[in-house]
C-alpha cells in the first residue's frame, strides 16, 4: 500500500498522460481487411463469407440485423450520452491479419509490442494456462498450454470455436442470451467477430486462469466479440479478460455478448477489469445459465469507458444452484458507469448474493441498476444485494435503481444500500496520524474497494490498485 | 517546573466550533519528561480542546499559538502536526472499512520516516508492541476499529501511539470504556512509552487512570477556561468531592 502511494507519487503526472502513454498509444495499421463504415446486410454477409460460416450462423446474422434495426435505442440509462454515438461513423469489422496464431513469433511486429507494452506475454507465462488476445475484430493470438489441451479442455478464438467445434456451438450459440434480448445484443450477433470459446468436459477442474486480452486500436471503431463458456458436469473454470483502448478524440463502440452455462455441479468464474479508455462506449450483455447444485461468480469491474452498461445476469435454473455477482465501478470525471446485476431464480434451493460498490469521483456518476426476481416455484430461495456507493466530491452522483420480483413466499430477501461520502472525520484521523490528505483518502478507497480486490488474482489487485491511484491522482475531496 | 524551554506550548487559546466559542482562552506549558492531566466535568471543553490542538477541521482555532519542539504549529495541517510529533489518542476511534491495521500503521509510520525510508523493521516492531499491549495478532489483519469493542479500539489508539513514537501525545478519555484489566494495559502501554525526551497531557473526566499513569501536574477545566492547575492531590480531591468543589471555589473568587 504504502509502496504503491510511494510510487505514485514518484512516478505519475496525472492520470490522461499516464493511460495515454501506458494503454493509449495506437499503431499505424495496413489492415488485411477494413471494411466500409456503416452497418448493412452486405456488410453482415461479407463477414459470414470471410469467415466461411455455416449457414445456420449465416441465417442467424442477418436476422439479428433486422431485430436490431427494428428496436428502438434504449430510453433508459444515460439517454443523452447514447445518443452522442454517430453509429454511421463506425468500423463494424475491421481485420489486421489474415490468420489467427498460435506461436507469439508469428504475430505482426506491430501488434506483438502493442500486447508486449500491455504485458501479456509476460503474464501468460507466469499464471495463465492460455491466452487469447484480440485486436479490432479479430483473434489475432492464441495459446493454450499442452497439459490443459490432453485433458480434453477446450479454449480457442470463437470464430475457431464454431469451425473446429460447430456441434457445440450450434447447441448453445443464442440460447442464454437471444438476439431478441435487446438492441445491442441484436447488434453483436449480426457483426459478431472474436472473442472466446471455452468447453471445460465433465469432472476436469482448470487450475489456472484461461485468459483473453481485448484491445481496440482503431479509431471509430466498433469491437463486437463474442463470447461462449460452456462447463460439463461438475467442471471448473476461471476465466478473466482485460480490455484497453487507445485515447482518441472521437468515439469507438464495444458492444460484447458473453454466454456462460454452469452444467450440473459446475463452477464458473467469469473476471472482467474493463478499463477501456475515456471515448468507447461500452454496451455490453452478460449472462450466465446455472443448472442443479453449479455456482457461478461474476466478478466484474468497471474503471475506462465514457459510458457503459452492463449488467451480469446469473439464472438460477435448476435446484440448488448458486450465483454471486461482485462488482466495481469507478466513475470519474465525464463518466458515467451504469452497471449492476442481475439475479433470477427459477429453481428451489437456489442462493444469491449481489456485492455492488461504486465510487463516484468529481462529476462522474455511477448508477446501480439491478433486478432479483424469484419464480413461483423457487421455494427456500434466498437473496442477498448489497450496494455500496462512495461520493468524492461535491458533484459526484451516484444512483440506485433495484428491482425486485418477488412471485414466491418461502424466501428470504435482503437488500441493503449506503452511500457514504468520503468522510472528514474518517479523513481527520488518518491524517492526524501523518498521512497527507491524497494519501488518506487513497487508503480509504482502497479500503472501500477492498472486498473486491482480495478477490482478484495478486497480479490484477496490483493493477487494479494502481489504476485507482491514477483516478485518484489530485482530487480535491 | 524548571526554566528550560518548553516541549510544547500553547497560549491563549480560542476555539470556535461552528458559531459557538467553546475554548477561551487556554494556556499551557508542558516539559519533556512530565505527565500533566487537563480533568473537567462534560462540556468543559477539554476535547474540543485536543482536537483543535491537532488541528481538526472543524474545530477552528481563532487565537492563540501552539509550539511543539519550536516549531509553529498553528500553519500546519493535522499531517504535518503528525509529523512534527504530535499524538492524539481518540475518544472515539472510527473505523476504517478494509484497511487492516497492520497497513495502517505501516502506512503512517512510512509517512513518519519517508517514503524512502527503510520498513523492513517493521513487522518484528509491530509484533513486540502488540504483545506489550496484550493485543491479539489476528488484530493485525482486522480491518481497523471495524467491529472492535471499545476497550480494543482504546488499545490500538495506544498501539499507534507506541509505533509513532510521538514527542507529544495527548489522550483524550482514553480510559472511557474500559474494565480494570484493560485500564491496566493501556496504562502500562502509555507508562512504556513514556521517557524524559517525550510528554503526556492526559485529558479525561475521571481520576481512576491516574492511578496508574501518575500526573506531575493537574488542571481542571471548565467552561472552557483552565480554572485551577496544582499537584496530583487535585485529582484526589475532585474524586472525593466532585466537580462541584472546584465550581464553588471558582464562583467565590469571582464574587459570585
Amino acid at each position: 500500500m504504502s509502496d504503491s502511494i510511494e510510487k505514485q507519487k514518484k512516478d505519475l503526472s496525472g492520470l490522461n498522460s499516464d493511460y495515454a502513454s501506458k494503454y493509449g498509444f495506437h499503431d499505424p495499421v495496413n489492415y488485411f481487411h477494413k471494411g466500409a463504415k456503416g452497418l448493412s446486410h452486405e456488410l453482415v454477409e461479407m463477414i459470414s463469407k470471410m469467415k466461411k460460416e455455416p449457414q445456420w450462423m449465416n441465417d442467424i446474422r442477418h436476422q439479428a440485423l433486422d431485430i436490431y434495426l427494428s428496436k428502438p435505442m434504449p430510453q433508459w440509462a444515460n439517454t443523452k450520452m447514447l445518443s452522442e454515438i454517430d453509429y454511421e461513423n463506425i468500423y463494424y469489422f475491421m481485420k489486421p491479419v489474415d490468420e489467427n496464431s498460435t506461436d507469439w513469433n508469428d504475430v505482426p511486429e506491430y501488434i506483438k509490442k502493442t500486447f508486449d507494452r500491455l504485458g501479456i506475454p509476460e503474464a501468460e507465462q507466469k499464471f495463465l494456462g492460455g491466452v487469447t488476445a484480440q485486436y479490432e475484430s479479430e483473434v489475432v493470438y492464441h495459446s493454450m498450454r499442452e497439459d490443459l489441451k490432453k485433458q480434453g479442455i477446450i479454449f480457442l478464438g470463437m470464430d475457431d470455436g464454431l469451425k473446429e467445434h460447430e456441434e457445440i456451438v450450434k447447441k448453445y450459440f443464442g440460447t442464454v442470451i437471444p438476439s431478441t434480448d435487446n438492441k445491442f445484443a441484436a447488434l453483436n450477433t449480426s457483426v459478431w467477430s472474436g472473442g472466446s470459446f471455452i468447453y471445460v468436459p465433465p469432472g476436469i477442474e482448470v487450475k489456472v486462469p484461461l485468459q483473453a486480452y481485448f484491445r481496440i486500436n482503431a479509431e471509430n471503431m466498433g469491437q463486437f466479440e463474442r463470447t461462449l463458456i460452456i462447463a460439463d458436469k461438475g467442471s471448473r473454470v476461471h476465466y478473466i479478460e482485460g480490455c484497453t483502448a487507445p485515447v482518441y478524440s472521437t468515439d469507438s463502440l464495444h458492444s460484447a455478448v458473453v454466454e456462460v452455462i454452469a452444467l450440473e455441479g459446475a463452477y464458473i468464474r467469469y473476471t472482467t477489469i474493463q478499463n477501456w479508455s475515456r471515448n468507447i462506449f461500452n454496451l455490453v450483455t452478460k449472462r450466465a445459465t446455472a443448472h442443479k447444485n453449479a455456482t457461478i461468480e461474476w466478478v466484474d469491474g468497471n474503471l475506462g469507458s465514457r459510458l457503459s452498461m452492463k449488467y451480469p445476469c446469473i439464472q438460477l435454473v435448476g435446484e440448488g444452484a448458486r450465483g454471486e455477482i461482485l462488482s466495481v465501478a469507478f466513475a470519474g470525471q465525464d463518466q458515467h458507469q451504469d452497471a449492476g446485476a442481475k439475479v433470477i431464480h427459477a429453481a428451489p434451493n437456489t442462493s444469491s448474493r449481489i456485492t455492488s460498490k461504486s465510487i463516484s469521483k468529481d462529476n462522474g456518476r455511477a448508477s446501480y441498476r439491478g433486478l432479483a426476481k424469484i419464480h413461483k416455484n423457487a421455494v427456500n430461495s434466498k437473496i442477498s444485494v448489497e450496494c455500496d456507493a462512495l461520493l468524492i466530491g461535491e458533484n459526484a452522483r451516484s444512483d440506485t435503481y433495484p428491482t425486485m420480483e418477488i412471485d414466491c413466499e418461502q424466501v428470504r430477501v435482503e437488500h441493503e444500500a449506503r452511500v457514504s461520502k468520503v468522510a472528514e472525520e474518517q479523513l481527520f484521523y488518518l491524517t492526524s496520524r501523518g498521512l497527507t490528505e491524497d494519501d488518506a483518502r487513497l487508503l480509504i478507497v482502497n479500503g472501500f474497494m477492498e472486498p473486491f480486490t482480495k478477490e482478484l488474482p495478486l497480479e490484477y489487485a496490483v493493477e487494479l490498485n494502481r489504476l485507482i491511484e491514477l483516478e485518484m491522482e489530485g482530487s480535491v475531496g | 517546573m524548571t526554566d528550560k524551554k518548553a516541549l510544547f506550548e500553547f497560549k491563549d487559546i480560542h476555539v470556535r466550533v461552528e458559531d459557538k466559542e467553546v475554548v477561551s482562552g487556554v494556556s499551557l506549558s508542558i516539559n519533556a519528561g512530565e505527565t500533566h492531566a487537563i480533568m473537567g466535568p462534560n462540556g468543559s471543553g477539554k476535547s474540543s480542546l485536543s482536537n483543535a490542538l491537532m488541528g481538526h477541521p472543524a474545530y477552528e482555532i481563532t487565537k492563540g499559538e501552539i509550539y511543539l519542539a519550536g516549531q509553529n504549529l498553528m500553519e500546519m495541517g493535522a499531517d504535518e502536526r503528525s509529523r512534527a510529533g504530535l499524538f492524539l489518542a481518540f475518544q472515539y476511534p472510527l473505523a476504517i472499512p478494509g484497511v487492516t491495521v497492520a497497513n495502517f500503521l505501516r502506512t503512517a509510520l512510512q509517512s513518519h520516516r519517508g517514503k524512502e525510508a527503510d520498513m523492513s523493521d517493521f513487522r518484528k516492531l509491530l509484533k513486540a508492541e502488540m504483545k506489550s499491549l496484550s493485543i491479539d495478532e489476528v488484530f493485525a489483519t482486522r480491518y481497523l476499529n471495524e467491529g472492535f469493542s471499545g476497550g480494543e479500539k482504546k488499545r490500538i489508539e495506544i498501539l499507534q501511539m507506541a509505533i509513532l513514537n510521538p514527542k507529544m501525545a495527548v489522550l483524550d478519555e482514553t480510559d472511557s470504556g474500559l474494565d480494570i484489566d484493560a485500564l491496566k494495559t493501556v496504562s502500562n502501554g502509555i507508562i512504556r512509552y513514556h521517557n524524559e525526551n517525550n510528554a503526556i497531557l492526559l485529558v479525561t473526566h475521571y481520576q481512576r487512570i491516574l492511578n496508574y499513569v501518575k500526573p506531575d501536574f493537574v488542571h481542571v477545566m471548565m467552561n472552557g477556561k483552565i480554572v485551577k492547575s496544582g499537584g496530583p492531590e487535585i485529582a484526589l480531591k475532585l474524586e472525593e468531592l466532585g466537580y462541584e468543589w472546584v465550581e464553588d471555589e471558582v464562583n467565590h473568587k469571582a464574587g459570585v
